[in-house]
């Protein structure tokens, strides 16, 4: 006799379980932890090595690359002196919280205020997936167009800010500011927005500052 | 792609309650997925035919209810879908609009015997 069984549950709730443990490791080392998420190209690697410039001293920074292949990043970030640690993902297109936990016995998490976990490139399959972190950030970049928002409505929602990459190619590059942050503002109202370039390191400033307030926020016995 | 993981979730949560509920056998699986989830219903449904062969769920049917991306406006109220280059009130033209609808992904209910 075929009966229904209500159920009511979050396809990913296994995941979202683990991330929340994952969370608590954090919470327990005092780390904070960031979730950078950007489409292939936009910046990622180039955010995190200019962030470890500015925060040098500051705050002491770890990495966690996902990549589909390679440790290119890393090796990277351990030449720029940062502890770092390689997930290569064998092809899956998003991190999830499984990986993060083992990734996270492999850094010296008590001596680290900052986890940047950079994210596969991808706009789409990262999102859905919870890591554990305490922020998301997005890099959208000024060569991808204004239109993302409206084509990745998933990728804005959900983020603690966005920085908006490749700001010194505004001059030949067609990019409607205002429709970008328009699109922005319905999906994520009051994001706060990070307008910079890697490259020239205009608006570096505003988002290292930033992000040593969280990293601030977060020691404090307030945040626990 | 990241419809494998989503997929053996399903698979996952319809076993777990079907075992809870002493049932031999799941025959059918209700999912609710908004548009802005990004998951394709023929990826899920190629998946799980490879995943749940040789389990109590094998053969079972997903029925998939999408919802629709939904923004309501903070002017007048107005809850709408959008076009595909505009977030914009049709009704007022107001650009302060909010998601109403559209997150969704999860397991409504399965059918079982």
């Amino acid at each position: 006799m075929p009966a229904r069984i209500p159920i009511v549950e979050n396809i990913l709730s296994a995941n979202d379980e683990l991330a929340v443990r994952n969370r608590a490791a954090f919470d327990r080392a005092a780390v904070l932890a960031l979730n950078l998420m950007a489409s292939p190209g936009a910046g990622k690697t180039s955010l995190i090595l200019r962030t470890l410039e500015a925060l040098r001293g500051r705050v002491r920074l770890g990495v966690i690359e996902g990549d589909l292949a390679s440790s290119i990043d890393t090796d990277r970030a351990k030449a720029a002196g940062i502890p770092a640690f390689q997930i290569n993902t064998g092809g899956q297109c998003h991190l999830d919280a499984v990986m993060i936990q083992a990734a996270m016995r492999e850094l010296p998490l008590g001596s680290l205020d900052l986890v940047i976990i950079e994210n596969v490139g991808n706009l789409v399959c990262p999102i859905e997936f919870r890591i554990g972190s305490h922020l998301s950030v997005l890099i959208a970049s000024i060569p991808e167009g204004d239109d993302k928002p409206y084509k990745y409505p998933s990728a804005y929602r959900g983020v603690q800010a966005l920085v908006v990459n490749k700001v010194d190619l505004l001059p030949y590059v067609p990019f409607r500011m205002d429709y970008f942050r328009e699109g922005v503002e319905a999906l994520s109202p009051g994001l706060v927005t990070f307008p910079l370039s890697c490259r020239t390191g205009e608006g570096l400033a505003a988002w290292a500052d930033w992000l040593v307030a969280r990293v601030t926020e977060n020691r404090s016995p307030a945040a626990h | 792609m990241h419809e494998l993981s989503v997929t053996q979730s399903v698979l996952d949560i319809a076993l777990t309650h079907a075992e809870r509920a002493g049932a031999k056998r799941v025959l059918a699986i209700d999912l609710v997925i908004g548009d802005l989830a990004s998951i394709l219903d023929d990826s899920v449904q190629f998946y799980w035919e490879m995943i749940a062969k040789g389990t109590p769920a094998e053969g079972a049917t997903l029925r998939f209810t999408r919802l629709p991306l939904e923004l309501r406006c903070t002017d007048c109220g107005r809850i709408f879908s959008p076009d595909a280059d505009s977030f914009g009130c049709p009704a007022c033209q107001s650009s302060r609009v909010r998601v109403h609808q559209g997150e969704e992904l999860r397991v409504e209910s399965i059918e079982v015997e």
